[in-house]
């Protein structure tokens, strides 16, 4: 029963989709705040390369070396995105260009790699998050594979989907943040802390992406590897737009890619003939599709946009 | 006004943050291992393009323990260099060119996609030696190739699958549809079939030589399909970690990971290119190098079998270690007839053999293999 395959295909899309709801929620809410940070891809090639690193040298129970991996991956995440919160919050500068500059620096030019060249990164992690069995219901049919035998990041991820749901619509800070995102002058005028706001918020976001490569690099893929998120976070990007900025819908839509990502070797697998160039293209392709709706203004305004998304704040120009 | 000085500022940063990521990139990359230029008089200077990091742990590491080995072996005679994460693309050209300018006399490229680069490089670099691993022999005098028949280790790994097996599924996480690797899941399968007439080599293409992440859900897909022994051709240990975490043996390629994945660890096909290597660069110092295009075998050490695992009884052990000797004597050939392609005809007869040139080339699969020559 639980070998038939839409179950495979569930519990793979859950599996893989894990690491795109951190960076996608992370990347919700930064951009709540009115920041586009298209470095995610980097902070999670920063978090992943950490995350080994602490996992191959720290000692202790395996419990606690997986907490500090955790803490280092979001530790090192963040000082990416301090370094993009920086020059587009303080600076001003073009938020597009210092995204794309973050990725460039910890994935392109290689970063991440070097800090692997110098650490000697090369056997699998010694400490890993491996596949839990909740409950004992590991077997139980349909819902065993997909629901109760996960890693205890893909529970994290869901206690951290109803957290800041809440967060946003339900407090107060959240709907500062809100504010802040939609309408900084207005936000300011009541009193908050506008600058203050997208600095928390994109350190947030970046520590986000940081456990979504911690991901990688402690369960997907164990072993550290050389731009080993391959895209996953330009697609965590697309995921935000296609979750309308919301962490619930941004959580279907993970796990949508995550099925479609793992879709190619299952259906070969299982003797399907479809060429798997166009099952594989086939996440990117929808990623592509979402920009382009998205990429009018009236769209992006109708489905939720932050409407300060991607301006800089300054004061004197009221 | 206000915003042209951010503006300004930004893209000063981003040159700047380009500038330090490229400088890191360098330094990891461009790794002179004697010092560059206060080398030894007369040290030959010889280098090796990487299309991986030599920390993969597969493909690369396997080359940068045989450049240690030539180090080791020749010692102040020889200045090696290497450059890693090289892309099959037209940087390799630059970084050819680059390394000519450096004085090198001899150049070792070991991934088939820089071949164009080399054999332009070749022909207008007469007095540099090039050498091209798993490279398409050719007609220029100082361009050689070099490989090995990794279908030998890969019928003695097959060998140890086939007795494994249970499910009589094997699948195979496969990088790409070329006859170099339909050769080796030939070789694998003509070998599981020695030992299990009736098991199933099922084949999955990844379409890349390093996606762990697409190799290790190609290799569940193939646990979840029904294999319980995963096979991979690709440079990443990520099949292994998928055979790990559901408990099915592994047989890997061209790294020894017995003791990281003990649990699961069949064995493996290896290559030794150290000795050649050396032998290569001796030959450059001895001012004696010939152009040649070497394909190395189990009997002259250039390819074995990794330490077996536990996984792997006795009774196997030996029926795999009498075929290797059978090999090495010469008496029993990987591709001996009868052989039949997927669809049943005969492509050798009893008491002969797929020839040669043949096996250069193979674009089928042999019958009881599962999959599509073609790609997918």
């Amino acid at each position: 029963m639980n070998s038939n395959l839409f179950i495979v295909i569930a519990a793979s899309a859950v599996f893989y989709g894990t690491p795109l709801l951190f960076a996608a929620m992370g990347e919700v809410l930064t951009e709540r705040s009115g920041v586009l940070n298209l470095g995610v891809e980097g902070m999670m090639l920063l978090g992943a390369v950490a995350a080994s690193y602490i996992s191959n040298t720290a000692s202790g129970p395996g419990w606690l070396v997986l907490v500090l991996c955790l803490l280092g991956a979001m530790g090192a995440a963040a000082c990416g995105a301090l370094i993009h919160a920086f020059a587009v919050i303080t600076l001003r500068v073009n938020q597009t260009v210092s995204g794309l500059a973050l990725t460039i620096l910890a994935g392109g030019a290689g970063l991440s790699s070097y800090l692997a060249n110098i650490w000697e990164l090369k056997d699998p992690a010694t400490h890993q998050f491996g596949k839990l069995d909740v409950f004992g219901l590991k077997d139980l049919p349909i819902l065993g594979p997909v629901i109760f035998h996960q890693t205890m990041l893909t529970y994290l991820s869901w206690v951290l989907v109803v957290a800041s749901t809440w967060y946003l619509f339900r407090t107060r800070a959240g709907l500062g943040l809100r504010a802040v995102g939609e309408s900084p002058q207005t936000a300011d005028s009541m009193g908050i802390n506008v600058v203050r706001t997208r600095y928390t918020h994109t350190l947030v976001g970046g520590m986000f992406a940081g456990i979504a490569g911690a991901a990688y690099s402690l369960t997907i893929v164990p072993t550290w590897v050389d731009g080993m998120t391959s895209g996953a976070g330009w697609i965590a990007i697309a995921l935000v737009i296609f979750g309308f900025w919301r962490p619930d819908l941004t959580m279907v839509g993970a796990y949508l890619f995550g099925a479609l990502q793992g879709l190619a070797p299952t259906l070969q697998a299982r003797g399907v003939d479809i060429p798997s160039a166009v099952l594989k293209s086939l996440p990117y392709l929808v990623t592509v599709v979402v920009l382009v709706i998205m990429s009018s203004g009236s769209a992006k305004r109708r489905l939720g946009a932050p409407a300060a998304l991607g301006i800089p704040y300054e004061r004197e120009e009221r | 006004m206000k915003r042209s000085a951010a503006l300004a500022a930004l893209l000063a940063g981003s040159l700047l943050l380009g500038a330090c990521g490229k400088a890191d990139e360098d330094k990891a990359t461009d790794d002179t291992t004697n010092s560059a230029d206060g080398a030894a008089d007369g040290a030959v200077k010889a280098a090796w393009i990487y299309v991986g990091p030599t920390t993969d742990g597969g493909w690369t590491t396997a080359h940068d323990n045989g450049r240690k080995a030539v180090e080791e072996a020749l010692g102040d005679k020889v200045e090696t260099t290497f450059k890693e994460n090289i892309p099959e693309g037209p940087e390799v050209a630059a970084v050819i060119e680059d390394l000519v300018k450096d004085g090198n006399k001899i150049i070792f490229a070991t991934s088939f996609g820089f071949g164009d680069a080399m054999k332009a490089a070749a022909e207008k670099h007469p007095d540099v030696k090039f050498e091209h691993a798993t490279g398409i022999p050719n007609d220029i005098k100082n361009f050689g190739t070099y490989f090995g028949a990794g279908e030998e280790s890969l019928y003695l790994s097959g060998m140890a699958a086939g007795a494994a097996t249970k499910t009589g599924t094997i699948g195979f996480v496969a990088p790409f549809p070329i006859p170099e690797v339909i050769r080796h899941i030939n070789a694998y399968a003509l070998g599981v079939q020695s030992v299990n007439p009736d098991a199933v080599v099922k084949v999955v293409w990844v379409n890349s030589w390093f996606d762990p992440t697409v190799e290790r859900q190609s290799a569940e897909s193939l646990i979840a399909g029904g294999a319980d022994v995963i096979a991979n051709g690709g440079d990443s240990p990520a099949p292994g970690e998928a055979a790990k975490a559901a408990g099915v043996a592994w047989t890997g390629y061209d790294s020894d990971q017995s003791k990281d994945f003990a649990e699961v660890w069949l064995t493996a096909a290896i290559y030794d290119w150290g000795p050649y290597y050396t032998k290569q660069v001796q030959s450059v110092i001895d001012g004696d190098w010939a152009k040649g295009d070497y394909y190395g075998n189990i009997a002259d050490g250039f390819t074995d079998l990794a330490p077996f695992g536990s996984r792997v009884d006795a009774d196997t052990k030996a029926k795999i270690e009498a075929k290797k000797q059978e090999i090495i004597d010469g008496t029993f050939n990987v591709f001996g007839g009868p052989i039949m392609d997927q669809a049943g005809t005969e492509k050798a007869a009893e008491g002969e053999a797929v020839d040669f040139g043949e096996q250069m080339s193979m674009a089928w699969f042999v019958k009881g293999v599962d999959g599509n020559p073609e790609g997918n």
